[in-house]
């Protein structure tokens, strides 16, 4: 992203991901506003954030109104729950028609009606998952010996 | 008819009961072991042990093949995605689905969920309207709230007693649909004359739902 682009930026979620997104937009000089039902979560935000923390649940929708998702460029849902996420994507893109929506979602099974939805994904299990494959099929590695034991 | 329920607690319980007694076929997916247990010990239903928003759950449980789903979860995000599921994927014809936050309720309409119901909204519109007037035994907002649909009470007090439907001028968009008297059921023609112990089911529109109950029993709210 470049420097003269500010975007308004809702991070649903205040965990390891949301956090670690939060407290880099924030720092590149985005603004950002995090949700998460506990407070305790944003604690996880750096002391240099300097967006809002905004307590609730997002699957509410006067949350997300307080929030004024209606305003926001970016909606991105990082909860651990995939269902709160695919909740939040589509209210954020259908009723508050925000551009750019993305969810973070572990179970792939249900990929075809997310698709259907037309809700941008991020799965961190495939991303993973893809690396590991990656890296064993590209790097060559030193085939173990059968040591007597 | 073959139903899938997501969902528990005692709702459940009593849910399934109706539904088997008039037979329909019941399916009920539960995430609790124990509950599963209980429930199907004690039902003549399918209980399948699991999340009910993973397809290869409902698959399991026939959702294949089923007429309808009632997603009545305690979170208002699960009912939604196991009713997109069941339309998207295993295209059940009707999808029901509970709503906690009353909000969502237009929310889900608007993602395209085709029956949305909040218990709260319901609960609420219940005792705010029903507050002041012991005749009204039932009332039910339809058509998204839209219509009320209420059971009333005629008491010997009520100016329209011993008057027929024809001469008494009914609010404008109101309608006496049926008279309960006795064991009857009579749905009134103009000739039709009300008497005291009637029970009236009334439609209106919630703006004129006052005026109406003020004309009927002569008391105003």
């Amino acid at each position: 992203m470049s420097s003269d682009l500010r975007y308004f930026v809702i991070i649903v979620g205040c965990g390891r991901l949301g956090s670690y997104i939060a407290n880099k937009l924030s720092h590149s000089g985005h603004s950002v506003v995090v949700i998460d039902s506990r407070e305790s979560a944003f604690n996880a935000l750096s002391s240099e954030y300097s967006g809002f923390r905004l307590e609730g649940d997002a699957t509410e929708f006067d949350v997300l109104k307080q929030a004024k998702t209606d305003q926001a460029d970016v909606l991105i849902a990082t909860t651990h729950e995939d269902n709160v996420n695919v909740m939040v994507a589509q209210v954020a893109k259908k009723l508050f028609h925000v551009p750019r929506v993305m969810a973070r979602v572990f179970d792939l099974k249900r990929e075809k009606v997310y698709h259907h939805l037309g809700i941008e994904t991020v799965s961190p299990t495939l991303i993973a998952g893809d690396v590991f494959l990656e890296s064993i099929t590209t790097s060559p590695i030193a085939k173990r010996e059968g040591i007597g034991l | 008819m073959k139903i899938l329920i997501v969902g528990g607690g005692k709702v459940i319980y009593f849910l399934c009961r109706t539904f088997v007694s008039k037979g329909y076929i019941v399916t009920v997916i539960n995430r609790d072991h124990d509950e599963c247990v209980r429930l199907s010990r004690r039902l003549k239903v399918t209980v399948v042990h699991g999340d009910g928003s993973d397809p290869q759950i409902l698959e399991e449980a026939g959702a294949f093949t089923a007429n309808a789903i009632l997603a009545i979860t305690p979170n208002d995000e699960d009912n939604l995605v196991i009713c997109q599921l069941a339309d998207l994927q295993f295209h059940i014809p009707r999808t029901l689905a509970l709503v906690n936050d009353p909000d969502n309720e237009e929310v889900f309409r608007q993602l395209g969920i085709k029956t949305a119901l909040s218990t709260t909204y319901i609960l609420s519109s219940l005792i705010e309207q029903r507050a002041s007037f012991d005749e009204i035994t039932n009332l039910i907002p339809v058509g998204e709230g839209k219509v009320n649909v209420m059971e009333l009470l005629l008491n010997e007090n009520s100016p329209v007693v011993g008057q027929t439907l024809r001469d008494i001028a009914m609010p404008e968009n109101s309608l006496v649909a049926v008279i309960l008297r006795d064991d009857e059921t009579i749905v009134p023609r103009g000739a039709t004359v009300l008497q005291s112990a009637d029970r009236l089911i009334v439609m209106t529109l919630p703006e004129n739902y006052s005026q109406v109950l003020k004309k009927l029993t002569g008391e105003s709210e």
